[in-house]
């Protein structure tokens, strides 16, 4: 009897999931969240876990951007690199704890993305995403090359754990919560940010730039905050990414990283919340789950990628709902397939 | 010192706008940024080097003369990549023609280049591919520097085939389509122009340059290797953008501005930071033009 209402109630969540209320969706995806390291079989998937709650954070961050704000940014990694060299190299040679790196390091970002971004903006559409691939570039090259201060490509080893009240992170399960409450935070902000007025006012941009700017939006600053915001949720998970690793070289922030990340957002759904969350999970899933076949791994991967977007041009959430994902203007844009 | 980095940064030059024109072509007239590209550059070195395979196994590669090895190495190259990138058109960029996202035919790119990467790795190896030495060791020294024959012939090739191109789109019927498809697609495929014929054929055309360029890469360096279409292409790109992207001329422009600059960072600044001169570059002609150094202000749509 028991059984047979739990499932009922299974398959008519499931039915109704984009119904629910969005706290009642979330607060279960929590609860799955939570239990989920205790029902792993074994350390490993937690780490994948955790791996991939650095990707949900980085995707959010750069949701804010390329969704909300719809800025095409292929530098993003740079942020998340600036946020871990920071913890890196400031618990090391000045001996300062996670949590007083932590605001420093986002900081930091937001310093470096109100540096990059004013600079940038001054270019439209295709420009600013050349720009935003070469700062990205940039930050590689720089860390692999200043090595006084990052080791160059050996990279900076042994960055000290986080300790919170005396207990220390060791091992992935612990870490597992950090992680957590990292991506629980930004997905709680990143919600606060888009209900806010610059939140709103980014949608409107958005979807008719003339529109909004005629509406009395200043284009400029709300496009700038919005990428600050971002490049803060990049860095602060930067920050989390040393200290779990306890390692960084330059290698971990390459161009192939920044695309990564964009593929999450549009695999998942740009502009809507769900979807970059998913998308990370995809994406860090699916080359685990094709492990089996391993040298074909990535083949399959990038095929699926191909397949992916000629099936779901919207993402998954455009799939699941096609409603709320952003419209562009489409007579401008469409592009005949038909031969004449 | 001057004259030897002028000469390296030329050679290097010339490579660079070869690849740099493919991505312009596309660009200019599907307004997309063929990411693997720099994949399809790896795959023509590749294609070159199992030529040169299939002619050491056969033993041809005793019996017939070199300039004619080195002329069927780059044509059996330049077909089969021309089809490579025609299915990479095909397959990963015709269906997406009709979203209007602009982001998701570049992540299908991706999706392509990774597959291309990966599908070398396990046909090639993973390790450094030697390439076969055909060239004659012959040079000239010319106030303290020295010339290879190598380097004259790539110059002389690449030129050759930007001039070629050059006279395809000015003076032809098939160029003048191409213009017309890049200019406004709907009113050329009212005026009867077959436009996705037209995109197939500016894929292939691309490729093969990008072929070219990858078995002359190939020769000069005397290696190939499953990773080497990322960096490369990436440069190829900044070569693009610097001349104004879409823009021909500027292409190859910017190639050679790409390659001589980055010759004159690593000979006199340090040779580490190289790859960082060409970005830095790129970001400075970017906030002062907008457009590249050829490219013309577009004005804002309203």
């Amino acid at each position: 009897m028991m059984n047979f209402r739990f499932r009922r109630t299974l398959r008519s969540l499931a039915r109704n999931w984009n119904n629910l209320d969005m706290r009642l969706k979330w607060g279960i995806l929590f609860v799955v969240a939570l239990v989920y390291p205790f029902l792993a079989s074994s350390q490993y998937y937690v780490h994948i876990m955790n791996l991939a709650f650095i990707y949900v954070v980085l995707s959010l961050g750069l949701n804010i951007v390329c969704g909300l704000a719809g800025l095409l940014d292929l530098g993003f990694i740079a942020f998340y690199a600036v946020g871990a060299y920071t913890y890196a190299i400031l618990s090391i040679k000045l001996g300062l704890s996670f949590w007083e790196i932590l605001p420093i390091a986002c900081f930091a970002t937001a310093l470096f993305g109100l540096l990059v971004g004013s600079a940038a903006f001054r270019l439209r559409g295709d420009y600013f995403a050349i720009v935003t691939m070469g700062y990205g570039e940039i930050i590689r090259i720089l860390a692999n090359n200043l090595t006084f201060l990052t080791n160059g490509p050996i990279g900076i080893a042994g960055i000290p754990r986080p300790t919170i009240f005396g207990f220390k992170f060791e091992d992935p399960f612990q870490y597992y919560f950090l992680a957590l409450s990292f991506v629980t935070i930004s997905i709680f902000l990143t919600y606060r940010f888009q209900a806010s007025r610059i939140g709103r006012a980014l949608e409107a941009i958005r979807e008719d730039e003339i529109a909004a700017v005629s509406m009395g939006v200043n284009l400029k600053n709300f496009k700038l905050i919005s990428f600050i915001i971002g490049a803060m949720l990049g860095g602060s998970i930067g920050v989390f990414f040393a200290s779990y690793a306890t390692f960084v070289s330059p290698e971990s922030f390459s161009f192939m990283e920044s695309v990564m990340v964009l593929a999450m957002v549009v695999i998942g759904g740009m502009g809507t919340i769900e979807g970059p969350v998913i998308g990370a999970l995809i994406l860090v899933f699916l080359p685990e789950a094709l492990r089996s076949l391993s040298d074909y791994r990535m083949l399959i991967f990038g095929a699926l990628m191909v397949f992916m977007m000629i099936v779901m041009p919207k993402g998954f959430m455009g799939w699941i709902k096609p409603r709320r994902i952003l419209k562009v203007a489409e007579e401008e844009n469409s592009f005949v397939t038909r031969d004449f | 010192m001057f004259l030897q980095q002028l000469v390296n940064g030329v050679t290097l030059g010339a490579v660079y706008a070869l690849i740099a024109l493919g991505y312009t072509m596309v660009y200019g007239i599907l307004e997309l940024i063929n990411f693997a590209h720099g994949e399809i550059f790896m795959m023509g070195s590749f294609f070159g080097l199992l030529f040169w395979w299939i002619l050491e196994m056969t033993g041809f590669s005793r019996i017939i003369p070199i300039p004619l090895i080195i002329f069927l190495m780059f044509i059996f190259s330049m077909v089969a990549t021309a089809f490579l990138g025609a299915l990479l058109e095909f397959i990963a960029y015709r269906p997406l023609r009709s979203v209007t996202n602009r982001l998701i035919p570049l992540i299908s790119a991706l999706g392509a280049s990774i597959f291309l990467q990966n599908f070398a790795m396990l046909t090639f190896g993973s390790t450094n591919r030697v390439y076969p030495a055909i060239f004659p060791d012959v040079g000239w020294d010319l106030f303290h520097a020295r010339i290879s024959l190598i380097q004259v012939f790539i110059f002389i090739t690449c030129i050759l085939m930007m001039a070629g191109l050059t006279v395809l789109v000015n003076k032809t019927k098939l160029g003048r389509s191409m213009r017309a498809v890049a200019q406004d697609y709907v009113t050329a495929s009212l005026m009867g122009i077959r436009v996705n014929r037209i995109i197939t054929i500016t894929f292939m055309i691309g490729s093969s340059l990008a072929a070219a360029a990858g078995v002359m890469y190939g020769m000069y360096y005397g290696v190939a290797k499953f990773d080497m279409g990322y960096l490369a292409g990436l440069k190829a790109f900044t070569a693009a953008v610097l001349g104004g992207i879409g823009n021909i001329p500027g292409a190859m422009l910017g190639g050679f501005c790409l390659g001589i600059i980055e010759s004159f960072g690593a000979g006199y600044i340090s040779s580490e930071y190289k790859d960082m001169f060409a970005f830095l570059m790129l970001l400075f002609i970017l906030l002062l033009r907008p457009s590249g150094l050829l490219g013309q202000q577009v004005p804002d749509k309203v």
